[in-house]
């Protein structure tokens, strides 16, 4: 009785669930396979002739391979800044959880402000000029890096928490440097939430758009989601080439997401149970 | 006395601190003194508070204002209602529940330009598959996007999509640590499930709860992508917000007005959460 009233509530939510979250999904499949005047009718049909292969060259080999310079751009930018930010927000976690002092005060504050604080976009720029970073892959991977601080530490030093510390005084009495005590003892022990940060972090920054759009202008310098906007102004009609550019940027994440589910999930709910 | 060297050594802080104060603190405490000037591509000059004036004069800048406050505050409520309720019924046992929490999450995870641009065809008056879909049940669609009284609420509508995954594992993890004792307490002085919900799982979920309404608020004030997708804070300005706002005004070369749009973000943020987080910290749970 019960249970075939759960199957019933699960059945309709199922139902609920596909139209809501797959349909969208579905039809950005199908459109991306359209023909041209097909695709412009926006309706949710079979296509009448697929032609999934022709779109995806036709928008790899739009503007003169764009595209493939945009998923240059946005891996060198997310690889580079994501292995920065786990490097350095460890060795901000560790010294913040291990090392009790009055600069602790001032790093939570530096925290909250870099996880409340809307950055102040002109003047970054202003900055970013003066430094010569303006425009420049370097640039935008330190802006990553600056913005994603904050979450990277607060996750790592809230797992440095569990790790004993006997295992540094054992590496201390073993005569280690401090540096070989984080890079051979600690940082090998930080695997999960290392990976958490990696996938967390490498999404975020595949997926900005506004960091972009802000400190990297420039056609050389596109980025992956840019194409996307570019797209939609220039080839506003070609509805078949912007699906599948949008079908495009969606599978990395689909990737990242089928592998690392678990720790996506543990890194976005850090912080929702109490500690 | 010579103190031994430390194993933690503050200069593992440096790189971290560099980056953040170079790229992060100084362009914010430089944005209360460009906020001040007019600036453009060839000079700055001091003019005291006159942008500020300006924004709280001109009515389409006092409107972004207002949509800012309305699109942070309408996305956080449905978010953090729908996403408790979504938790509750996924982690009641029902058939598929892990399917549908997957298939739920991972629009968090999609580009939002993507999304964006999917859901202004969706939601194409007349050809779009929502006014379709109501147009073959009898219900004349409204124009989603192009009735200025509507469209803010649209983009609010396909901001909850998005993020209602999130909102709804936050929770999921938050009921997961209350321990089931308190429920078969409940339920031997005889509590209804309403009583059940709203006496032990309201108030023992709170941690979620800030967590929840506090992400969701502050990525709701600073929200400029999917508004950027799907509208350009049109028609006319009536779908504005503060983001949308200062990258206008920097895309004018109204530089110092950008910059003052951005304190006024950043007073709105400190002036919406500080007093919320104080309030979630003092109100303790009593059981």
């Amino acid at each position: 009785m019960n249970s075939r009233r759960q199957l019933f509530t699960g059945l309709a939510a199922l139902a609920a669930t596909i139209v809501i979250f797959v349909l969208p999904f579905l039809f950005i499949f199908l459109t991306a396979a359209k023909t041209k005047q097909d695709a412009s009718l926006l309706t949710f049909t079979l296509p009448q002739q697929w032609q999934l292969w022709q779109n995806f060259m036709d928008v790899v080999s739009a503007r003169d391979y764009m595209l493939l310079l945009a998923y240059f751009n946005s891996t060198v930018i997310t690889v580079a800044a994501v292995a920065l930010l786990v490097l350095f927000g460890a060795m901000v976690g560790y010294v913040l959880q291990r090392r009790p002092s009055r600069w602790n005060t001032l790093i939570f504050a530096c925290v909250m402000i870099g996880l409340m604080v809307p950055p102040a976009v002109v003047p970054t720029i202003w900055v970013l000029q003066w430094l010569d970073l303006f425009k420049t892959r370097t640039g935008m991977v330190l802006i990553q890096i600056a913005y994603g601080l904050a979450f990277a530490v607060l996750l790592f030093r809230s797992f440095i928490a569990t790790i004993p510390r006997d295992l540094d005084e054992a590496a201390i009495i073993d005569g280690a440097k401090p540096w070989q005590i984080f890079f051979r003892v600690i940082l090998p022990l930080l695997k999960p939430v290392t990976v958490t940060v990696i996938v967390v972090q490498s999404i975020a920054i595949f997926n900005d758009f506004t960091n972009p759009l802000y400190y990297l202008p420039g056609r050389e310098n596109v980025t992956v989601q840019l194409t996307l906007y570019n797209f939609q102004s220039q080839f506003g009609t070609e509805f078949n080439l912007l699906f599948m550019n949008i079908l495009l940027v969606t599978i990395p994440p689909l990737i990242v997401f089928i592998f690392f589910n678990r720790q996506i999930v543990a890194g976005m709910t850090a912080g929702a149970v109490k500690g | 006395m010579s103190r031994t060297k430390s194993p933690y050594p503050y200069w593992f802080i440096l790189p971290a601190a560099v980056i953040f104060t170079v790229l992060f603190l100084v362009p914010t405490l430089a944005s209360f003194w460009f906020s001040l000037t007019r600036w453009d591509l060839f000079s700055v000059e001091f003019i005291g508070i006159e942008n500020y004036r300006q924004f709280f004069r001109e009515p389409f800048l006092i409107q972004g204002l207002f949509n800012t406050v309305i699109y942070a505050v309408t996305t956080s409520a449905a978010k953090t209602v729908l996403g408790l309720l979504l938790a509750v019924l996924l982690t009641s046992g029902l058939w598929g529940q892990g399917f549908l929490r997957t298939v739920m999450f991972f629009p968090v995870l999609v580009s939002t330009i993507g999304v964006g641009i999917t859901f202004t065809v969706l939601m194409h008056p007349t050809r779009g598959i929502i006014n379709v879909a109501l147009a073959a049940i009898g219900i004349h669609g409204p124009g989603w996007l192009t009735d200025p009284t509507l469209a803010l609420y649209s983009v609010v509508l396909v901001d909850v999509w998005k993020g209602i995954g999130l909102a709804t594992v936050i929770y999921i993890a938050g009921l997961a640590s209350i321990s089931p004792e308190y429920y078969e307490a409940a339920r031997i002085d005889g509590a209804t499930r309403t009583q059940l919900f709203f006496r032990v799982t309201v108030p023992l979920v709170k941690p979620a709860t800030v967590t929840v309404v506090t992400l969701s608020l502050i990525g709701g004030l600073r929200s400029f992508d999917l508004i950027w997708a799907m509208t350009r804070g049109g028609p006319g300005f009536s779908s504005d917000v503060l983001a949308s706002v200062i990258y206008k005004q920097y895309q004018a070369g109204f530089y110092g007005l950008s910059t003052a749009g951005n304190v006024i973000l950043f007073a709105l943020i400190a002036v919406i959460i500080l007093p919320l987080t104080l309030w979630f910290n003092r109100k303790e749970v009593e059981l």
